[in-house]
């Protein structure tokens, strides 16, 4: 399966008309609620076995985006899935059940930006202490915010 | 002479139901850095680990949305800071590619020499602490350190002439390269690629004649290619378990078509065959290295003038991912850029995350000896693990 | 074709509760390096005996020559300058010509060369491993990060220096520093040590520069 054969089974299966990307990368934005059954469709049919990273983006009022990318190692293409959470909103299905390397980077992504994964299997903060107050990559926080007894 | 008593013999029974938590780590001299692992034992026997990360964590991707694009470059190799050629090399190729900046041959030839030459320092220093942790810290295994760290110095003293720093450069900016090679620099660098070629081969002659080396690398921690891929480890750990997947081949960045090299790729997928792809890509890099520096084209080292202000570098609206194949494997920088002096956000993705996450599916199963021997042939920089 | 998790067995480690120990120790945080009271008893016995003073004078010397002839470094790497420190360490830049051996344990060393940032789930670990060396006992602060916070200095997560958390008798500065500089750090801690007298005053550290 090549790039462009993986795009168009996109576009008939998912309805999907946005796929942009260049030459090697298919860019997709996805609704929240065909987020699990796109993974699944992605890892099964167009073969991106590769869990290559998961993380978010805070667009400030337009609230935030999950980013995941997964490879398909043997074509040599991959995948970049979005999907927009909307404003005030903090929960996201997770993509453990279908990717095992989603567990670590969605707990990343959980310590960051306080994003719920709802079906992961261990979600808590992995980088910071287990006491951190707020989500550092938020926008709202600020790079200096002190923290007694130490800064 | 009198006879003695056979004395009565006791047996004890271990049920296994007992289980003993043991904490190894932040500060384990083996741990290759700060990290904590918390194994749960039966006996011997690991049946659980909690793997405990951050202790090192900078705020990168925090800082990057502070820092300009002609900041951020030396802020960025220190989070691979063994192999830092590579992580800024990353940070760059993925502002070129947002803002189309052309790169001059000439510079990319240089990035290809330095990322090669990085990769090869790195995998020296892999190797012997690698062989330190496997040896013990006082025993035999202090040897192949001590000879690695000799030729690592070799590497660094050409690093050193090229930029005026051992470990962290800012050699790599946006539009080519900081600084061109001084004279008689090639052939310094020829010199020491060739005394690094003979010395491989003194170090595998040591190695793989060494029972006690096979004995505890063969078989252990073994990743299966449905694992590999699904965690989304990369590199060497890939190539181990059979997966033909290296970046400088598949997606060919800044002139790597232009030469001729192997892809090792092994299928044990245990500690041993990490070792055998590492040891050929040493080969590897060094015919790079060599093919590099004898076709290195003439010409100017930057597309961009030189830096007046740090604000002066600005990338248009967009957004890419772009990766490069680092000594412990892909590299990537995912950067959205909103127009300004300043990315709008980075995710950086460091390779030994990635490659640090699969120890708690291979690790349970193993004796306690054998953790230190799985976590030294993963080869983690925890720069890059907590960013 | 979604893959069954299995349940993975995580340890309880919340029990280790490191923020609360960190402040019960920084309680009992040294003042200075007090000997056991017996030696202190002999040695004011010693020193108001007529001419004892000359004793313990030389007494003094001796033990500083041997203090800082054998100056043992835990080998406690925390980021970057951990591999500049490791390069001091071995080959090139041998540092057992001066006397210190890489010790993997700190229940057996003099001195910590904290190498690195020192982050703030860090920081408690580093005062724990601090607190398990015996006095007499030194702190290298080695590189930007530790002297300062460094690059990282704005971070949310970084501690602005370790003499916030340890007190620091050298600064090194540099990012990282080259094992030369970190060579003469360790000779200026030596001079330091010659200086140290059983009252447990020592040198102040040097200037700190980032």
């Amino acid at each position: 399966m090549t790039r462009d054969q993986a795009a168009t089974l996109i576009g008939e299966r998912f309805g999907i008309a946005q796929v942009e990307g260049d030459s090697a990368t298919i860019v997709v934005t996805v609704p929240v609620e065909q987020w699990t059954p796109f993974a699944l469709f992605a890892k099964d049919t167009l073969g991106c076995r590769f869990f290559n990273f998961s993380t978010a983006v805070d667009w400030k009022e337009q609230g935030l985006e999950v980013v995941v990318r997964v490879d398909n190692v043997d074509a040599r293409f991959g995948l970049l899935m979005k999907t927009r959470l909307g404003p005030g909103v903090s929960a996201c299905p997770s993509l453990v059940p279908v990717y095992r390397g989603a567990n670590w980077m969605e707990r990343e992504c959980y310590d960051m930006f306080g994003i719920r994964f709802e079906g992961h299997p261990d979600l808590r903060r992995i980088l910071l202490g287990d006491d951190w107050e707020g989500h550092p990559l938020l926008k709202s926080y600020a790079v200096d915010t002190p923290h007694p007894p130490y800064r | 002479m009198s006879t003695v008593a056979p004395t009565k013999t006791v047996e004890f029974e271990y049920s296994g139901g007992e289980r003993l938590t043991m904490n190894m780590g932040p500060q384990h001299p083996s741990a290759h850095g700060v990290f904590r692992a918390i194994l749960t034992l039966e006996g011997e026997d690991v049946v659980g680990v909690d793997a405990v990360i951050g202790y090192l964590h900078r705020c990168h991707e925090k800082l990057s949305e502070t820092l300009t694009y002609a900041q951020y470059p030396s802020i960025a190799s220190k989070t691979d800071y063994v192999a830092a050629m590579t992580s800024e090399f990353a940070y760059v190729l993925a502002a070129e590619k947002i803002a189309k900046i052309e790169v001059p041959k000439r510079a990319q030839y240089l990035r290809v020499i330095c990322a090669e030459l990085q990769r090869v320092a790195s995998h020296l220093l892999w190797l012997g602490t690698w062989c330190l942790d496997m040896g013990g810290a006082l025993g035999g295994g202090a040897t192949i350190f001590l000879y690695c760290i000799r030729e690592r110095e070799l590497v660094l003293d050409l690093f050193e002439s090229l930029v005026g720093a051992r470990l962290l450069y800012g050699f790599y900016q946006v539009g080519g390269t900081r600084y061109d090679i001084p004279p008689g620099w090639a052939e310094t660098c020829r010199e020491t690629v060739d005394l690094i070629d003979r010395r491989i081969d003194e170090y595998e002659r040591m190695l793989e004649e060494n029972p006690f080396f096979l004995a505890r690398a063969k078989g252990v921690g073994l990743i299966s290619r449905e694992l590999a891929e699904d965690v989304g480890i990369s590199g060497p750990l890939l190539r181990g378990s059979g997966v033909a997947c290296d970046l400088r081949r598949a997606e060919p960045y800044s002139s790597y078509e232009d030469f001729d090299f192997r892809v090792p790729v092994e299928t044990a997928g245990d500690c041993f065959a990490r070792y055998r792809v590492r040891m050929v890509e040493f080969r590897e890099s060094l015919k790079i290295v060599r093919q590099a520096l004898d076709r290195l084209p003439e010409g100017p080292i930057s597309s961009r003038p030189g830096l007046k202000s740090v604000a002066q570098v600005r990338v248009p609206k967009g957004e890419y991912y772009a990766r490069v194949e680092g000594a412990r494997g892909e590299v990537g920088c995912y950067l959205i850029a909103d127009g300004s002096a300043k990315p709008y956000r980075m995710k950086w993705r460091g390779a030994s995350f990635s490659n640090l996450a699969v120890l708690p599916h291979i690790i349970p199963g193993h004796k306690v000896a054998d953790v230190v021997a799985i976590m030294g042939s993963v080869d983690p920089v925890f720069g890059e693990v907590d960013r | 074709m979604a893959v069954k998790i299995e349940p993975q067995i995580v340890p309880v480690w919340r029990d280790f509760k490191d923020l609360q120990e960190y402040e019960q120790l920084r309680q009992r945080r040294p003042e200075g390096d007090k000997h056991s009271a017996l030696f202190e008893s002999v040695t004011e016995g010693i020193h108001s005996f007529p001419g004892g003073f000359a004793v313990t004078t030389v007494a003094d010397g001796f033990f500083n020559w041997a203090r800082k002839s054998s100056v043992w470094p835990v080998t406690f790497g925390l980021a970057c300058c951990a591999i500049e420190m490791m390069a001091t360490f071995a080959s090139r830049f041998d540092v057992e010509r001066l006397g210190m051996v890489p010790w993997a344990s700190p229940r057996h060393s003099d001195l910590m060369i904290v190498s690195g940032t020192v982050t703030i789930k860090m920081a408690p670990m580093l005062t724990r491993i601090y607190d398990q060396m015996p006095d007499p006992k030194w702190v290298v602060s080695m590189g930007s990060c530790a002297n300062s916070g460094g690059p990282f200095r704005h971070g949310y997560h970084v501690v602005k220096g370790v003499d916030r958390v340890v007190p620091v008798d050298v600064y090194v500065p540099g990012c990282p520093p080259p094992p030369e500089s970190l060579l003469n750090g360790l000779l200026l801690l030596q001079d330091q040590i010659a200086h140290f007298r059983t009252t447990g005053r020592r040198a102040e550290p040097n200037p700190k520069v980032d």
